[in-house]
């Protein structure tokens, strides 16, 4: 008997590689793809800042375009989404929901709930999951049911394993042929809205663009640019790195415009046809394994986003202190690297990974001692590519808070910047008002003198936080040795 | 937890009673009926006194608190002297901080009742000044007590700084006075002066065995002087560099003193260029050990690059070394050839050059060494590798940032992390910092 299906999309903003969709088109006589855009689910689940709700809706706009290039359509329907399922299923009576299985306790809830509501109303439910490489359960069996706390020990369960989970083929308009599609009146009233209908800023300074179709170009570059010119020298500094990608994956992965298993298969056919057969995928693919370590931890932790109640996590005793948080947050620390990185973010939505260890370091640990649940919000609303699970398992890791090393890295906010940009010129894109000290000065500005600040056109009060703040640092640093090393890794 | 009065029938199950044995959450003498046998019933009121207090030995104190009002009986062992030795005090101001605090009912109960039972404690202070003031209040309440440990811990900032002196030194004395056998002390971080050290050492001296008292910085070096002539049973200590003295050494190396076992340092400079270093003459160190032998010499460095100049110009015997900023590579030859006894090195951050031929010193002439940590520095693989292979299966601890390595022409970090566990004997790899 085939089905009269919706296909939520949740977080698997794609075609390809969808194997949910796959399969719901292969059991249906009817598809209608839904997205419920439910806006307090969203946000009382992780913030969201105004960049990457235009990301979704890029993302929804894209996946829409392409739906309909294969003779169907995308429903963005508004609302709660326990009310729009009960609405429709009667209304266009529907046998079977398909739906993404994802791991966070809100979509697992929400899961459930469907299920409970499939109960009731009579329909089937099917989940598969396809957002990550492997399936996580199998990960925590073969590690005796807990999830492994260091890289080392991950890797090893994973070469255990062996390859992840192949890709499933991609859609063909054949597929959609079979099903029926939504009439075009339902399309029409369920567009993907506009930010202005949501009442937000139209205005938008990011240079990513959300969707499939950009995520996949993305990819194309990237696998041209690095994936098989396996370099075997590490540049020293890595200043052009700091600036906006071009070829960065990182939102396309969280939002799931683009499959993990997809980029995991793509990038073993290069490396295996590349001339060194020593290298092992893990220097190349260690984005796609850090995601699954802190995917596989935060599956099996409860309390896994914040310090009480999580096994994991040191009880540490931070400070409560708003204002110095809001400087923070806002760029105003009065240290160039912190700031021009804080910056970036806001403006971006996306900064390197080694500009995120430095701030994190910086709020928690290093300098201002403030809890990274904090920065963890923060990051939350800024960051196109925040996710449940590696946002808070690396502010976790930069805070010392878990998954120890033998021995705490501490970032100090003007050496580690001159040593990732030794001229200064992500400080100077990024705050313009220090554009004209000099290289020596740029990251310590308030060691020029007078007159050489006047030269440069900024002054620097002296009474401005850098000092107060670099004493305290200083102090953090003792702290940190004084607690520091009893900690091993396996 | 069943309520005190309730009868459990000792014996073993009878086949058709399975079912009511289920229902029976707790059972101290295995599994029997819900009925109540004269002959061998028992009261779990009744239990003798020094079983319920193996029990409550294994309970945390929230547990046992709500265990002491279930009977009398049970209250009565709550209070026994033996449970009460051990106390570490929780102090904390809900608006600045995220933990918990010992209620001060507790608190209040301890000092009316156990004060003279407290032997080894601890106070656990957050960023406030409040918290520190509590602790002092407390302490300056403990008349009765004859303490053996002493612990002042500042989690997050050194709060009892802000105390004023007075204050703290009145509570100080209290302990020190009365306690007349305290044998442990940490107060780091706190106002700590020379006045209080005299009355310690006035009445400890026989006990005192370690003394922890890092950035204390109203004590000077007669004051720690003090202490070392007078206590010939100390065994641990650590302190700031600009206490230490050439005659400090010597007092710790006299006949009458036993043998010193752990010295740990701290060299602290808040701004640059500020602190001209002194320096400790190389006969000092000698006499200190050729009289303990086995000390282990810990140095941590908090030091701004070009401020090391008074330091490893000559053989100096540490043994632990920490350097928590950047540390020259010129530095590192120095040590490399004037530290024979070193047996952890830790680097926080160097430069851009590599330090092969430093490590490869190192290698050779620290032949004691058996840990490393290195950060934001530069070797080459070869560099590394040749280290690694010098050392040998002797570097237990072998902790390097994964950036540190530059791969070259011969080794790859792939080919490298192999290459380093067949020299040590055992699977290594370098630490990774999470992609994010």
């Amino acid at each position: 008997m085939l089905h009269r299906t919706i296909h939520l999309f949740r977080k698997e903003l794609r075609l390809h590689d969808n194997p949910v969709l796959l399969a719901a088109l292969q059991s249906s006589e009817a598809l209608y793809p839904v997205y419920i855009l439910d806006r307090a689910f969203l946000t009382s689940s992780m913030h969201i800042g105004a960049l990457r709700w235009h990301f979704l809706l890029q993302s929804l706009e894209d996946l829409h375009k392409n739906l309909c290039q294969l003779g169907s359509c995308l429903l963005v329907i508004q609302g709660e989404y326990e009310t729009v399922l009960r609405d429709h299923i009667q209304r266009w009576n529907i046998t079977q929901v398909t739906l993404d299985a994802e791991m966070e306790p809100f979509y697992k809830e929400m899961e459930a709930n469907i299920q409970r509501l499939g109960a009731e109303l009579g329909f089937e439910v099917l989940s598969l999951v396809s957002h990550s490489l492997y399936d996580t359960q199998r990960i925590l069996d073969i590690n005796g049911g807990s999830p492994p706390l260091t890289y080392k020990r991950f890797l090893h369960i994973l070469s255990l394993l062996g390859d992840p989970e192949v890709p499933v083929r991609n859609l063909t308009a054949e597929d959609f042929q079979r099903c029926s599609a939504p009439d075009a009146d339902l399309a029409e009233s369920y567009r993907v809205p506009l930010p202005e209908d949501l009442k937000i800023s139209p205005e938008n300074l990011s240079p990513w663009r959300g969707g499939e179709t950009e995520g996949l170009q993305r990819l194309e570059q990237h696998l041209t640019d690095q994936g098989w010119v396996a370099s075997f020298t590490k540049p020293r500094t890595i200043p052009n790195s700091l600036l906006p990608s071009t070829t960065g994956l990182s939102p396309y992965f969280s939002m799931g415009c683009l499959s993990v298993r997809t980029f995991f298969y793509r990038l073993s056919n290069i490396y295996a046809q590349a001339k060194h057969h020593s290298l092992p995928p893990v220097s190349l693919q260690g984005q796609l394994l850090w995601r699954e370590f802190f995917y596989t931890v935060a599956s099996a932790t409860p309390n896994f986003t914040q310090m009480a109640g999580n096994p994991i996590c040191l009880q540490i005793c931070w400070y409560k202190d708003a204002e110095r948080l809001h400087k923070w947050k806002m760029a105003q620390t009065g240290f160039p690297w912190i700031d021009a990185i804080m910056t970036q973010l806001r403006q971006e939505g996306w900064i390197h990974h080694l500009a995120r260890h430095a701030v994190a370091c910086f709020l928690t640990r290093g300098d201002l001692w403030i809890s990274w649940e904090e920065g963890m919000k923060v990051f939350e609303e800024l960051l196109l590519d925040a996710d449940y699970s590696i946002n808070a398992g690396n502010w976790m890791w930069l805070s010392a808070s878990a998954f120890f090393h033998q021995y705490t890295r501490i970032f100090c906010p003007v050496r580690f910047g001159k040593r990732t940009d030794p001229q200064g010129n992500y400080i100077r894109k990024y705050l313009p008002i220090l554009k004209n000290f000099p290289s020596k000065y740029i990251y310590e500005p308030w060691t020029a003198s007078e007159e050489e600040q006047k030269q440069a056109g900024c002054i620097i009060d002296d009474a401005d936080d850098p000092m107060e703040i670099k004493v305290k640092r200083d102090h953090s640093e003792e702290n940190i040795s004084k607690g520091k090393v009893a900690r091993t890794t396996e | 937890m069943k309520r005190a009065g309730q009868k459990v029938v000792a014996g073993t199950e009878a086949p058709g009673t399975s079912q009511t044995s289920k229902k029976q959450k707790t059972s101290l003498y295995g599994s029997g009926h819900g009925e109540s046998d004269p002959c061998t019933s028992m009261d779990w009121g009744s239990l003798p006194h020094h079983v319920i207090l193996r029990v409550f030995q294994f309970l945390t104190l929230v547990d046992r608190a709500r265990a002491s009002s279930v009977c009398r009986r049970w209250n009565e062992v709550f209070h026994i002297p033996d449970l009460w030795r051990r106390f570490e005090f929780e102090l904390s101001q809900p608006a600045t901080s995220y933990l918990k605090s010992t209620h001060p009912d507790l608190i209040q109960q301890i000092i009316k009742r156990h004060a003279d039972h407290l032997q080894y404690v601890s106070f656990k202070v957050d960023s406030s000044t409040e918290s520190a003031e509590a602790a002092c209040d407390i302490l300056s309440q403990l008349v009765n007590c004859s303490i053996k440990t002493l612990g002042l811990i500042s989690t997050a900032k050194p709060s009892f700084m802000n105390v004023s002196k007075a204050h703290f030194a009145s509570a100080l004395t209290v302990v020190f006075v009365n306690s007349k056998s305290l044998s442990s002390i940490k107060i780091d971080d706190t106002p700590l002066d020379d006045p209080s050290l005299k009355v310690l050492v006035a009445n400890n001296s026989d006990t005192l065995k370690l003394l922890k008292m890092s950035s204390c910085p109203h004590v000077s070096p007669a004051g720690i002087l003090c202490v070392a002539d007078q206590c010939h049973g100390l065994k641990e200590l650590a302190l700031n560099y600009y206490i230490l003295s050439d005659e400090l050494l010597l007092a710790l190396s006299s006949e009458k003193h036993v043998d010193l076992e752990h010295l740990r340092i701290d060299i602290v400079s808040e701004n640059p260029g500020q602190v001209q270093f002194h320096t400790i003459k190389k006969q000092s160190w000698d006499a200190l050990v050729k009289h303990s032998p086995k000390v282990n010499i810990v140095m941590y460095f908090f030091l701004y690059e070009d401020e090391f100049d008074a330091f490893f110009r000559e053989e100096t015997p540490v043994t632990h070394l920490y350097f928590g900023r950047a540390v020259s590579k010129a530095m590192l030859g120095r040590i490399g050839m004037n530290c024979p006894r070193l047996i952890e090195l830790v680097v926080c951050a160097n430069g851009l050059q590599p330090l092969d031929d430093e490590l490869i010193q190192i290698a050779e002439r620290c032949k004691n060494l058996t840990a490393m940590g290195l950060g934001e520095c530069e070797v080459t693989c070869r560099g590394f590798i040749e280290f690694v292979k010098m050392c040998g299966g002797r570097l237990t601890q072998l902790s390097i940032m994964e950036e540190v390595l530059i791969p070259d022409s011969d080794y790859s970090l792939d080919r490298l992390h192999l290459e380093v566990s067949k020299h040590l004997g055992r699977m290594w790899f370098p630490d990774m910092m999470p992609t994010w």
